[in-house]
């Protein structure tokens, strides 16, 4: 091929086993190239203990190079179960299948692969300015690790950048072996320390432990020596390692150090490995994204003539793989960082949110994997529905009304019910859910999707038909689109309303037709719309000002958008008639016979307004700092649930402005926080819209990870939307602890829509059938 | 789903004799619609003009746009043209609208390269309003003027898509890629709370035949030479077979598509037949 007559000198430094795999395979493909490794440690020197692969990534040594694949394969510790051991209990899932090397062998059945090859070998060979590696080879391989010397020399161009995580970590081992990758949690005085260990051949395991900084510091590792560190180690883990002692290697405690690097090619010097890329251990992936690294490489120079184009496929090929990769490395380290957030979960939620961290194995690839720890966990799961453990999670821990029944109220130091002797369970979206006192019979709300088809605030028969409808979708809850609470409030002439006495008569004939075809409750969204109101209807888009609207009202008099109707900064007056609109709905809607109120603080209505900075400008005792921006919403949700009497009232917050200087997650964790010292029985989970120019970012459960800090770092229920259309994915939801209710939009029916619906208004179109 | 073809109004010395009788052939079916791209630097015909031409030899057809680089343009005249369009073709406008991908055609306009997305936002939002001033004519024949839809892939897109617009458009790409975009818009749109479903549309290349294969790669190669590397790729999308054309269309189909718009890669006016046996 063309590229073998310009390219004959490769240059690779780094003798780890992305540069030897590389190496190796580059030799292989093309025999007549002249190959140099070179490396700064003597031949037999290693760091670090043993690496891991999964079985797919094996499947990719055994297309590569089927005889070194053989040697790796024979040394290697295959199993496939992880364990997690937490709170005095461990916790077993099979079906997981990893493999685990000792990095000094994977080393030697490379080293001796590239010499049986021909691949030139130089030790202890430092690699450390342009003149080592320029005029010197035709294509140089960067593959000198995290610190790389080329990068550095190029920095211009790879525009690298290293972060370091916030945790501290050490890498040890021991000659404790253990049957499965073990994950270890432990409680001290000073704080969480956790493990990740795994066998790596019959002898040894890798032993990492690792903490939060402060905890580290607590606990005085930040100046202990080596020893004394490992002596620590030792005795915290001394149960695990069964009196084996722990070994270090030049082990420090160190951050973990996260490599991005914007471009990976330069001419003719190229990145690989950990000189590209880092991700964090917790997913054991560096290794081998080093030798996948090695492999596309060799196939792009087989594949394209021209070497420029080449290292560009190159490039294109991993680094999005790679980004990909660093992304669940990076939501897995963060998992780990804020590990302490979910020490309130149950063992089995517990276990199945540490599984399920990546975001990249659903419930129904648990079950696959593991049926019988699927099937525990179901049954955990059912048997703490009204015992006020579990399955209300984390937020039964604060002790508060919620979420898994009447006994949840149980005054604290009672003694537990006797042990569930479920033997079938139901998945766990499909298990009841107890609500301020109010049985829900699953998980799943079903939202009615807004028609903007009211008259004056009233619902007419077709959107009473719509809702009563709903009654039938087998969700355990109906609930309205937002309703407003006075004319003023509302979003669009056609919203419907809470505010007359008919209004009132027609939800209560919504509520009476949902009773009469199931058990699911109706629960309603009260909203004002605030500086959003007085738009047109939604069927040509959003924040549409009507050409003759009403006077609007906010917190500030700032318009939603540029050239949009300016709110008038609300007053006393403003303030308290708008709180007894809220309440006379409240008291409506209890008439009515409504089951759940569902009160809306986000998207950027009234009481959404008051609490992002973004909208609020008050400098009264209303604005400002947290406190003052959750004054007015909370003298609404105060005066509210006393209107509302005992009755499950729940609150739509925003988790995120999805803008710089808006709301983001921590501070809408302590809203949740104190919206439960005020009665909020759970909190929905939204994010964006406050103003026109959030940054959004879409996809299936995208709201899913907001919803896990909220109901975890607040211990509160939470319900959780953002496109959530499988149950499959509900299941996983409730399962690991990240939601306690789903919500759902009408895309479960989306197929029929799809047969049925033409989506165009010019029906003379269609297809011509030759 | 229905099946669309594009106009070859991006082939290099393209005479307009035969984009305008490549526009009656379509007509004959089995197409819905016609579709154009825009660029500017480049040897290629203006998208509504094209299109105006395309009206005046079909009732039938929907003419739609796939996209129009709207920032490059002023906002009330882009609107008025498509006013006049939907009206003269009696309501057949389909507005796709992005912001582009090259920058060459934003020097050639000397548009803001950089600002692009906010502008599109904002001109998104005025295209509306400038259907509804009584003071520009003409009125748009469809009520609330002309389908808008707007393409692209990144975050902000669907956003837009939820805010402003009527549905998405893709540009390309396999039908998984498809299925996940579609997904982000129907999320974005049901978060906004926006009444019924996004339209989803999606176009893809097409040069059928043996004798058009290898002018077909070419033209890919170069239109998209601009994506470097990526151009290759691109190419080997090409649909260059009848079968390979029919499993595209079943594979959008099953992810939702409403519309699915194949674009010429040649323009010779056989290549609207055998598109059209390909899929009947």
């Amino acid at each position: 091929m063309p590229w073998r007559d310009r390219v004959r000198r490769v240059l690779i430094a780094g003798g780890g086993p992305a540069g030897l795999y590389c190496g190796l395979l580059l030799k292989k493909a093309n025999p007549a190239l002249d190959i140099t490794i070179v490396e700064r440690n003597p031949a037999g020197a290693t760091y670090g203990w043993g690496v891991v692969f999964s079985d797919r990534t094996l499947a990719e040594f055994r297309e590569a190079d089927y005889p070194t694949y053989r040697e790796i394969t024979d040394r290697f510790v295959v199993w496939d179960a992880i364990d997690i051991l937490y709170g005095g209990e461990r916790r077993r899932c099979g079906g997981h299948v990893i493999a685990g090397i000792a990095r000094r062998a994977l080393l030697d059945i490379l080293q001796q692969a590239c010499d049986a090859r021909g691949v030139r070998l130089r030790f202890q060979t430092e690699i450390a300015g342009p003149a080592d590696w320029e005029g010197v080879a035709d294509l140089v391989i960067a593959a000198d690790g995290v610190n790389s010397v080329i990068r550095r020399a190029y920095a211009r161009v790879f525009q690298p950048s290293l972060r370091e995580g916030k945790a501290k970590y050490i890498w040890l081992g021991t000659r404790r072996v253990l049957g499965a990758f073990t994950f270890i949690f432990r409680e001290t005085p000073f704080g969480l320390f956790q493990v990740h260990a795994y066998p790596y051949d019959g002898a040894t395991s890798t032993f990492i432990v690792e903490c939060a900084e402060e905890t580290w510091r607590r606990a005085g590792l930040d100046v202990a020596d080596e020893a004394t560190s490992l002596a620590f180690c030792e005795s915290l883990f001394a149960e695990e390692l069964g009196g084996q002692r722990l070994m270090s290697n030049n082990s420090k405690w160190i951050n973990f150090a996260t490599v991005k690097n914007n471009a990976w090619r330069h001419g003719n010097v190229v990145l690989l490995g950990d000189a590209a890329h880092t991700a964090h251990f917790s997913i054991g992936s560096g290794t081998k994204l080093a030798m996948e690294d090695a492999i596309a490489l060799t196939r792009a120079c087989e594949q394209y003539p021209d070497l420029e184009q080449a290292l560009a496929m190159y490039q294109m090929e991993r680094k999005p793989a790679v980004e990909a990769f660093q992304e669940a490395a990076r939501a897995s380290r963060t998992d780990f960082e804020n590990m302490r957030r979910y020490t309130g979960l149950p063992p089995g939620q517990f276990a199945c949110h540490l599984l399920t961290r990546s975001g990249r194995i659903s419930y129904d690839d648990l079950r696959l994997r593991d049926p019988l720890f699927v099937d525990g966990l179901d049954r955990e799961l059912a048997a703490a529905v009204g015992t006020g453990r579990a399955a209300g999670g984390a937020a039964d821990r604060s002790g508060a009304s919620d979420a898994t029944g009447p006994s949840g109220q149980r005054a604290a130091g009672e003694p537990a019910p006797p042990p569930s002797r479920l033997e079938v369970a139901p998945p766990p979206a499909f298990l009841p859910f107890v609500l301020r006192g109010l049985r829900l019979e699953n998980r799943i709300i079903r939202r009615a999707r807004p028609v903007f088809a009211a008259r004056d605030g009233l619902i007419g028969g077709e959107e009473l038909a719509r809702l009563a409808a709903l009654a039938t979708s087998g969700a355990g809850v109906v609930m309205t689109a937002p309703v407003a609470v006075s004319a003023d409030g509302r979003i669009t002439p056609g919203d419907p309303g809470m505010y007359r006495d008919d209004h009132a008569a027609a939800w209560a004939a919504v509520v009476r037709a949902v009773r009469g075809r199931s058990t699911a409750r109706i629960a309603i969204t009260l909203n004002h719309a605030g500086r959003r109101g007085a738009a047109r209807p939604r069927a040509e888009g959003l924040d549409r000002p009507l050409r003759d609207g009403w006077p609007l009202l906010g917190p500030s008099p700032l318009p939603y958008a540029p050239g949009h109707p300016v709110p008038r900064a609300m007053g006393r007056t403003d303030m308290d008639r708008a709180r007894d609109d809220f309440v006379r709905a409240a008291r409506q809607a209890h008439d009515a016979g409504v089951d759940a109120l569902h009160l809306h603080c986000g998207h950027g209505y009234l009481l959404g307004s008051f609490l992002s900075p973004l909208a609020n400008r008050r400098t009264d005792e209303y604005g400002g700092r947290l406190q003052n921006r959750m004054r007015f919403p909370l003298e609404v949700l105060d005066a509210v649930r006393a209107a509302w009497a005992d009755r499950p009232l729940t609150v739509a917050l925003n988790a995120t402005d999805w803008e710089r200087r808006g709301i983001d997650v921590e501070e809408a964790a302590e809203m949740a926080r104190v919206l439960k010292t005020h009665g909020c029985d759970a909190v929905e989970v939204l994010a964006g819209q406050t103003t026109p120019d959030s940054r959004p970012a879409y996809g299936r459960g995208f709201l899913t990870p907001y919803g896990d800090v909220i109901r975890n770092e607040a211990r509160v229920a939470t319900m959780v939307g953002g496109h959530l259309t499988r149950t499959g994915e509900m299941h996983i939801l409730i399962a690991a602890g990240r939601a306690d209710l789903c919500i759902t939009e009408p895309v479960l029916s989306e197929d029929v829509e799809r047969a049925t619906d033409p989506p165009f208004s010019l029906s003379l179109l269609r297809l011509r059938s030759h | 789903m229905r099946v669309g073809i594009g106009l070859p109004t991006a082939i290099s010395a393209v005479p307009g004799s035969l984009v305008v009788e490549w526009a009656r052939r379509a007509e004959e079916g089995p197409f819905s619609s016609l579709g154009v791209v825009d660029r500017i630097a480049c040897d290629s015909y203006d998208p509504l003009v094209a299109l105006a031409a395309a009206a005046a030899v079909t009732r039938r057809v929907l003419l739609c746009t796939m996209v129009v680089i709207a920032p490059l343009r002023n906002t009330v005249l882009l609107a008025r043209e498509a006013a006049s369009l939907d009206a003269l073709s009696g309501g057949r406008l389909v507005l796709g609208v992005a912001v582009g991908a090259r920058q060459v055609d934003y020097d050639a306009t000397g548009a803001d390269f950089r600002e692009r997305g906010a502008r599109l936002s904002g001109q998104l939002a005025a295209l509306r309003a400038a259907w509804e001033d009584e003071r520009i004519g003409p009125r748009p024949a469809q009520a609330g003027g002309p389908r808008l839809l707007v393409g692209g892939t990144g975050n902000d897109v669907f956003g837009r898509v939820a805010r402003y617009a009527d549905g998405y458009v893709m540009g390309g790409g396999p039908p998984r890629l498809f299925a996940r975009m579609a997904d982000k818009a129907r999320a974005a749109w049901a978060d906004h709370g926006r009444p019924g479903r996004p339209l989803l549309w999606a176009q893809a290349y097409f040069a059928l035949g043996d004798d058009a294969v290898d002018a077909g790669m070419r033209y890919m190669r170069d239109y998209y030479a601009f994506t470097g590397p990526y151009a290759e790729r691109i190419a080997a999308g090409l649909l260059t077979t009848p079968q390979a054309v029919r499993q595209f269309v079943q594979g959008y189909a099953e992810a939702g598509c409403d519309e699915l718009v194949l674009l010429p890669a040649v323009a010779h006016l056989d290549q609207v037949e055998r598109l059209a046996d390909a899929v009947a």
